[in-house]
């Protein structure tokens, strides 16, 4: 496979997560600020920070309505990471790999891109904004079900997952990131209201407040939250899900070319340290600098497998 | 006779009677409901979105992909009509390749006086660095789309010869996958020659023609100049049809004097590259230094017999416009026989007579650009405003040589489905030609392109001209 193949299908994936999390976090601070939140400006603003655009979002804005942060994350395409925007390089790059996917994936992939150009014409009105954001999960689930059903599992299938999972834990270590301290046992007013509003804006920004609560019934601790979203294997938006299915298909890609390369190294030692940690020595380290080191470590083995397999020249 | 028809429609004889091979069609169109028509018609447009069969059009936003318009009345061609077309095709073609080979080693065509020295020395499509090589298997043209059009039953004329690299022929295939779809019940009655055999073929005829070094089979690559091309869907489907790589010029280089692919594994080499870059942007070492496009040093690693480019560089020389008067007497230099096919009738403005008269006859006639292609830079005399005229006699008087003209073709016409039922629309068509040393391959049928607008004659799509499925009956 080409090498420039290898990123297209890698980065395709990376703006398809990308735009789906920026939805869910939106989705989220859409229902915090409606329901529990006496502050939704704030909400809005730490919806921002999480997205990683704040910077850019305070210098188009000077205030965090909801009207305008939903406009910035979801159709302005001067911000990157706004939903059009990354399924609009997502497509890009689709069209750049077309060759290496299936027509239900390249068709899913278009038809999400055609769909949602349409919706996201006009500005998002408020009683739209359930059914707009249901619209892109919808599109997004087509196409992994395209990948699911009809890819083989081979390179390019090991590609996508790679960037999908990359994504995802980068996206999850940032929420955690902007809102540790409302983890961190020693400031929590546990069991406050508060709390439980912080806690359940954590869960839904990765959609994971039913099944948190499926494994866990109504135990609701900072600990019990971030073991979740940390070390539980079982919820695919957890640092070690995805941390394990990258190292799945990295050993695929090193077993299909016959050759490990350095990043095979930089996975393994990831993998390792979280299997080492449980949730106490993780706050007894300090959560903050734990996430904060695993944020860069994530960057640095995408960096790495861009560079083993040749994504430019 | 009462009645006189300005141009040959294809398909109407009169309002209730067509020609004989549309006489199927004709029953099952009678028998169909409009409405119906109108929404397989819509649903056409919906498929070849999702699917994205569309194009760039330059000049327009970066984010513009449109679609070429699909119109679902098929052109018919009798198979006797097809036949004589292929031979005349087929003559033209193997001429097309004894002249490059020719004029890149002992121009004995200049010799004999055919073809004038100067129009070759002073002519940018001529490449110097040809001079003395031989493409693998001595073949120059690899993939060609003759442009024909039609103005009478038997009146077939060239008006092209598109040698460099003819595009169009993933429209070929694609409407004939939707008209399959839409209409499956027209190919069981009848008898239609089918085309999605070229990519296969295409394949094979690439790979019949592998420089020396290779023994095994060879490796196969198309090269586009990337996703912003007018043209980038069909690099993409070809590939994937053909199940080789598509690369940029950025995926080469040239490793140990072979031209090889960066792939995840390292880099691979390429035996033979299907280039959908023109000859000015293949290497900027060698040609325009400007080109991102290209290959630097390719075409020294192709004189030196280690890559096989089809098509080859320089053949431009070939499908010049002002080489293409000469057409007729090429063709019967090299192949001893009269062309089967008939040339339009040329003037070359870089002799005075012909210039003064174009002059003086611009209104009436149809001036090109020497190197143009698209449907871009060109004047249709009868179309054009006396503001138009003026400002176009003026830059030919500036640069005479940079143009010739023909006189405004009565084009043949074949209905669209337009709102209010059928109505006759100007065609040309263009078969693709596969030339391998094995022998030359073409197509039958080919690309149907239309004006859409009434009374029109541009029928390029950057130019708002559609399509048409094209059949070519079975006997």
């Amino acid at each position: 496979m080409l090498g420039k193949t290898a990123g297209g299908l890698y980065w395709m994936f990376r703006f398809l997560e990308r735009s789906e999390n920026t939805a869910r976090l939106v989705e989220a601070g859409f229902r915090i600020a409606l329901t529990r939140s006496k502050d939704p400006a704030s909400e809005w603003k730490s919806v921002v920070t999480t997205a990683g655009v704040r910077n850019s979002y305070d210098a188009k804005y000077d205030s965090y309505l909801a009207a305008n942060v939903v406009d910035f994350l979801l159709r302005d395409t001067t911000n990157p990471s706004s939903v059009i925007s990354a399924i609009g390089q997502a497509r890009t790059n689709a069209r750049m790999v077309r060759t290496a996917l299936t027509t239900e994936v390249w068709e899913a992939v278009n038809e999400s891109w055609m769909g949602l150009k349409e919706t996201l014409k006009k500005p998002v009105r408020e009683t739209e904004l359930p059914a707009i954001l249901g619209e892109i999960r919808r599109h997004n689930a087509l196409v992994r079900g395209a990948m699911q059903g009809t890819m083989l599992r081979n390179d390019i299938y090991d590609f996508t997952r790679i960037g999908m999972v990359l994504e995802r834990a980068d996206n999850t270590a940032r929420i955690i990131d902007v809102k540790y301290y409302t983890l961190l046992p020693t400031a929590s007013f546990v069991g406050s209201a508060l709390d439980n509003v912080q806690w359940e804006t954590i869960l839904r920004s990765v959609s994971a407040h039913r099944s948190f609560r499926w494994l866990n019934g109504d135990e609701m601790t900072p600990a019990a939250v971030a073991e979740f979203l940390i070390l539980d294997s079982r919820f695919p938006r957890s640092l070690s899900f995805c941390s394990r299915i990258l190292e799945e298909n990295l050993s695929y890609l090193a077993k299909d070319y016959g050759i490990r390369m350095p990043c095979h190294d930089l996975i393994d030692a990831q993998r390792d340290r979280l299997r080492q940690q449980t949730i106490s020595t993780i706050f007894d380290e300090g959560l903050h600098e734990f996430i904060t080191t695993f944020i860069r470590d994530n960057n640095a083995i995408g960096r790495q497998i861009e560079e083993d397999y040749r994504f430019i020249g | 006779m009462t009645s006189e028809r300005r141009y040959f429609d294809e398909m109407l004889l009169s309002s209730d009677d067509v020609r004989a091979p549309y006489a199927e069609y004709q029953k099952w169109f009678a028998n169909e409901d409009p409405t119906r028509l109108s929404k397989k018609s819509k649903e056409a447009e919906a498929f070849f979105r999702r699917t994205g069969i569309t194009f760039n059009v330059y000049g327009q936003a970066a984010a513009q992909e449109r679609l070429i318009p699909f119109d679902l009345i098929p052109r018919i061609i009798a198979n006797r009509e097809w036949t004589r077309l292929s031979k005349g095709i087929e003559q033209r073609v193997s001429a097309i390749n004894a002249f490059l080979h020719d004029i890149y080693h002992r121009q004995e065509i200049l010799r004999a006086g055919v073809v004038p020295v100067e129009l070759i020395s002073r002519n940018e499509a001529f490449l110097p660095q040809m001079i003395g090589v031989t493409p693998p298997g001595n073949v120059y043209t690899h993939i060609v789309g003759t442009d024909i059009v039609r103005t009478g039953e038997d009146d077939f004329f060239v008006l092209e010869d598109n040698a460099r690299t003819p595009s169009g022929v993933s429209y070929m295939l694609e409407n004939r996958e939707t008209m399959l779809q839409m209409f499956p019940e027209l190919f069981s009655q009848i008898k239609v020659q089918p085309v999605s055999d070229y990519p296969k073929n295409l394949g094979r005829s690439l790979a019949a023609c592998p420089p020396d070094h290779c023994s095994g089979k060879p490796t196969v690559a198309i090269l586009t100049p990337g996703i912003h091309n007018s043209a980038y869907f069909e690099h993409s489907f070809l590939a994937d049809q053909m199940g080789v790589e598509l690369v940029e010029g950025h995926d080469l280089r040239v490793v140990d004097g072979h031209i090889a692919m960066r792939t995840t594994e390292g880099y691979k080499v390429i035996d033979v590259l299907y280039r959908r870059v023109d000859d000015d942007y293949l290497d900027p070492l060698n040609f325009n230094p400007e080109s991102m496009l290209g290959v630097p040093g390719i075409m020294d690693v192709y004189r030196a017999g280690n890559i096989t480019i089809a098509n080859a560089p320089g053949t431009g020389i070939a499908d010049d416009k002002a080489i293409y008067s000469y057409m007729p007497d090429i063709v019967e230099f090299y192949t001893g026989e009269k062309a089967i096919l008939k040339n339009v009738q040329t003037w070359r403005c870089s002799e005075p007579d012909s210039l003064a008269y174009v002059l003086d006859h611009l209104a009436e006639l149809v001036v090109k650009e020497v190197h143009g292609s698209g449907g871009y830079g060109m004047l249709v005399g009868p179309a054009a405003s006396q503001k138009e005229l003026a400002s176009f006699a003026a830059k030919l008087r500036k640069n005479p040589s940079n143009y010739i003209a023909q006189p405004t073709l009565s084009l043949s016409t074949v209905p669209i489905f337009a709102k209010k039922g059928l109505a006759p629309r100007h065609v040309d068509l263009r078969p693709f030609v596969l030339v391998s040393p094995k022998g030359i391959n073409i197509t039958p049928g080919g690309l149907t392109r239309v004006a859409l607008k009434a009374g029109s004659l541009v029928v390029n799509s950057s130019q708002g001209g559609g399509t048409k499925d094209t059949w070519v009956l079975e006997d």
